[in-house]
Order: C-alpha cells, then structure tokens, then sequence
C-alpha cells in the first residue's frame, strides 16, 4: 500500500506528534508498505529517507504558546505536488485541525483520508471562530482516530461525529530489553524515583515532586531521585533544603537507549504531571520496562493505566497524597512485584505490532473499493458558470 | 443607477458561487457516505461468512452451530430494512457462542482453526469500525443537509437523506481482547 503520512509540527523539534510518526513510518515500512511523510523541516537539517521536507516552519504564538507551523501560498503549492507525485492508496494527516500543514492536505487531496487527533485541548476561541471554514476541509475525512477515550470525547465535544479509538503505540520489545545501569538502581537499602520530562514546563509536575519528596526522605532516607530532561536544575531543587538537593540527581537530556535503561533501573517511576496530556506514552514505556508507575489521576493517566489497576493513582497536585502513596510503594517490595508483573501484560494492547494492525486496518476499510488520493481540483468560476466547454 | 445594477449583479454572481461550492461539498460527502456503506456492507458480509464457515465446520457443539448457522444465515439473507436486526442477532450470536474462551480454543486447535479465528477476530473488530467511520459521514452530511441554503435552494436535489446504520456490534470479550492470547480478559 502507498501511504502518505503528514506531520503538523517540525521534524527537527522532539515532540510526542513526531516519534508518533517516525515510529508509524518505520513500523510500516518493516511491513512491506511504501510511507511518504511530509514535515515542515529546514532544508539542510539531515532526514530519514521517508521524509519530504515542506520547507521551514515558521514559529507563531497561538492556543497560549508558540507553534511552529506552515501556511500561505509556497506550503500550499508544495502539498498538492506532494500528493500530486506520491500517488497514495491513503493519507493520513495528524492533528487536522491545527493551522498547519495538515489542515493544508486536507484541503488540497481529496479520496481516502484518514486523520488522527492527538490532543485533547479545551475548546479555544479561534477553532469556534474557524469553524465554518474548518468544517468543509474536516468533512473529507473518511476516518477519525483518536489517540485515547479521553482525546475522543473532546473530538466528539468539539466537532461533533465520531472517532475509533486507537492508542499510540510503544515497542514494547525495545524497552523490555533494556540493560539495567548499576548506578541508576538503589544501593545499600535505597531505593530510585525515576521522572522523565520537561524540568522547566510545570504541567509536567516536577515542582509537586519536589514538593512532596521531603516527606519521602523523612521516611526512606535512603531514597534517590533521577530526573531525566531539559532544563534549569537549579532552580527545580530551589525549594528544596539544602541538605536534601544531592539526593536529587539531574541526568540532562538522555538518549532513547538510556531513557529504557533508566526505566529498567528505577525501583518507581513517577508520573505527577498536572494536566494537557491527551495520552501518556510515558506510562506505556515505563510498564513496557517493567517499572512500577505511581501517576497523577488525570483522565488520559486513569485511562492507560487501566483505571488504577496496572499503576497507582493519586490525587492530581496533591503533594501529600503523592508522598504518601510513594512512601507506601517504597516500604511494599511485593506490591510493586504485582504492580511490574500486571504493568507488563497490560502493555501489549500498546505494542506496534498490535497499533500498527489497527491502524491498517482502518486504512484498509477506507481503501475498499475507493479511488486512490489525488489533488482536489478546484472547478474553477467559468466551470461553475456551465462557461466551459468539455 | 448602472453601477447599482453592477453592484447587484457582482452580489448574485458571489452567491451563486457559494451555492455551486456548497453543492459540491454536500456532493462529495454523499460519494463518502456511499463509498463508507460498501466498506460497511464488505466487513459484514465478510463476518457473516466466516460465522457461516465456523458453523458448518463441525468445530463447535451441535447446538452452538446450529445457533450460528441460523444468525450468519439471516444476516446474509435479510431484506434491507431488517438488516440492522439481523446483524445485531449475529452480533449476539457470537457473543453467546464466545462466551468462554474454551470455544475458541476448540476452533484453533482444529486444523486451520488458527487462521479462521484470526478472520473472525478481525472481522468482528473491523465492523464497528467502518460502522462509526459511515455514521461520521451521515452525521456531517445530515448537518449540512438541515442549513438553511441547503433546504431553501434544494441543494441536496433528490438524493434521499443519509440514514445512519445503528445496531448493536459489541465483539464478544474473547475475541475482542487486545492485550493477545493468554492475557486479561478485559
């Protein structure tokens, strides 16, 4: 099958959208399946053969922070030769209805589409204003998946109709055969916490960790916290008591081949972030490496982790609650045996091989017996008029 | 007086653009909604066949087949405005005869069991799937079909309004398990 997958958001820029992507591509391609992507990329930054680059993305504030996103006439032209050249069997656009390249295609191919809706955003002023010009460019897409329960309910909210629910997919494998590094794994009766994420972005919870972990070491002095991310480190242990900080071990940006074998290493890895996340790959790989996950109650967390059944809860920024919950792992090494036993079966329903036949599957549905993509022909006003003669 | 006349023709050439574009649009999305119903007709038929396959394969207990063979045959066979009752039969026909996953096992461990379960798992997936992807496309059709410039200008011309498919597709629990053989039921 030809198929044509377009990315919103820079492929130089790490994002959740774009590993999504990449993994979809590979996954696909290792089956057999010619993928094209197109992403907005400046020229020279080295690509995957599979990527096409849209020419760069141009950063512009928008729903509350700053996008970097392609549009005007250039971005346009370069779509419809994109979908012109490739010839798909399907296309398949991710995040539709942000104003990018996604929106783009939808607007110039027409024939079988099919579009993923990743985030699961509060409904924003310009999308009620959008609207009208939003829905016909929305009304060609054949088939809507959306990343968790959660995302759907806001599709459905927001745009009306309906959506298959697909979740993203981990492989699985990858994570499972990690390496444990000694220095990352407790020693003398301590055990490690394990946070990967952002230091400087709040919605990802450093602060409520750093918050509730004097209240940890109070009851396990022994107790070492991992951060893996970007950002200022001295200012996240800021508030943190001076004699406390080098409990706190600051890891930097780590690679993906780390990232699992910190996952493998950690005795508990914690999750507090407090709020715009639609899925949680995070939590997938953390189990898919067989850590024992302690996470904020948010919607998407509930839902991957089984409503609290493959990974604890807690009650979203309560620093106490989180403490207490964390203290609770520590001291029940046979509660976090079931919780890493259980957390490894749950994750297969997450692994590419199992995503990936979904997402064919909803491929396949919109290909029976439809033409392949093609540029939208626009008629033009003297066609419109009966002006033209065939 | 002329440059009211040209005024008045520049406006009702604009509109007659908009309504030629709005016609196209409501056109494309009936072409969606046919090509979704085959895609759903497809999945359906193909469910329906492979229940029938199962129940004249001597696999399952003489009264599951019996059941099945009737539900498969129905749905097979049913006039267009029984369809949605007889596909939600089959549904429940299937559900019954996987109810436990001991009959499921019987159809695997018969010879080529293993690739009619696959079948019968993937069709049995695929059709809430098409099912939802035709429903989106009545829905977004049916919206536009109740504007205003759509019912005024009879836009729509004699195309019949879309109908959506509503019937009950729950897979049975065994089947639909995604978390592969040998994990939780869920």
């Amino acid at each position: 099958m030809r198929i044509g997958i377009v990315c919103p958001y820079s492929w130089d820029v790490p994002g959740g959208v774009q590993f999504h992507i990449r993994d979809l591509a590979q996954h696909l391609t290792g089956l057999g399946h010619e993928v094209s992507v197109l992403a907005p990329a400046e020229e020279e930054t080295p690509l995957p053969p599979y990527v096409v680059p849209a020419g760069r993305a141009v950063p512009v504030p928008y729903n509350g922070s700053v996008a970097r996103l392609n549009f005007g006439f250039l971005s346009a032209a370069r779509v419809r030769r994109w979908v012109h050249e490739g010839a798909f069997d399907v296309l398949h656009i991710h995040e539709p209805a942000t104003p990018s390249l996604s929106l783009l295609a939808c607007w110039a191919a027409q024939g079988p589409i099919v579009a993923t809706f990743h985030t699961s955003n509060p409904r924003s002023r310009a999308m009620i204003a959008a609207y009208p010009i939003l829905q016909p460019a929305l009304e060609k897409i054949s088939a809507r998946i959306a990343v968790s329960e959660y995302a759907r309910r806001t599709l459905v909210e927001h745009l009306g109709g309906d959506a298959v629910v697909i979740p993203n997919g981990v492989d699985v494998g990858f994570f499972a055969a990690a390496e444990p590094k000694a220095e990352w794994q407790g020693r003398d009766g301590g055990n490690t916490i394990g946070f990967i994420g952002r230091i400087d972005e709040p919605r990802k919870g450093l602060p409520v960790l750093m918050r509730a972990l004097p209240h940890i070491l109070a009851e396990r002095p022994g107790t070492r916290l991992l951060v893996a991310g970007r950002g200022d480190e001295e200012e996240a242990v800021a508030g943190l008591p001076r004699e406390l900080r080098d409990r706190v071990e600051f890891l930097g940006m780590v690679s993906d081949e780390d990232k699992a074998r910190l996952l493998r290493s950690v005795d508990l890895y914690i999750a507090p972030n407090t709020g715009g996340e639609s899925f949680g790959i995070i939590l997938v790989e953390a189990m898919s490496a067989g850590a024992p996950v302690l996470a904020s109650d948010l919607d998407a967390f509930a839902q991957v982790l089984d409503g609290g059944e493959a990974g604890e809860l807690y009650a979203n920024e309560d620093a106490g609650a989180l403490a207490a919950a964390a203290v609770r792992l520590l001291g029940d090494p046979e509660r976090r045996a079931a919780l890493r036993e259980r957390g490894s079966r749950h994750v297969r329903r997450f692994d590419w091989s199992t995503v990936g036949a979904d997402v064919l599957a909803v491929y396949e549905t919109v290909t029976d017996g439809a033409a392949s993509v093609a540029p939208d022909e626009r008629v033009g006003l003297r066609a419109r008029l009966g002006l033209v003669r065939d | 007086m002329t440059t009211t006349i040209v005024w008045i023709a520049a406006a009702l050439l604009l509109v007659a653009v908009y309504l030629s574009w709005t016609a196209g649009r409501l056109d494309r999305l009936h072409a969606r909604i046919d090509a979704a119903r085959a895609a759903l007709d497809a999945q359906l038929l193909r469910r329906a066949s492979v229940a029938q396959e199962l129940a004249t394969a001597g696999v399952l207990d003489p009264a599951a087949s019996i059941v099945l063979y009737q539900a498969a045959h129905d749905a097979r066979q049913a006039e267009e405005e029984q369809r949605e009752v007889a596909e939600s039969e089959l549904s429940q026909a299937l559900r019954a005869v996987f109810a436990e996953s001991a009959q499921l096992e019987a159809v695997r461990a018969a010879p080529g069991g293993e690739a009619t379960a696959e079948e019968l798992a993937a069709a049995v997936r695929r059709v809430p799937m098409a099912r939802r992807f035709h429903n989106d496309a009545v829905r977004a059709a049916r919206a536009l079909r109740r504007h205003r410039k759509v019912r005024w200008f009879r836009l729509a011309g004699h195309a019949p309004f879309p109908l959506a498919f509503e019937m009950d597709d729950e897979p049975p629990a065994v089947l639909a398990d995604r978390a592969g053989p040998g994990g939780e039921g869920h």
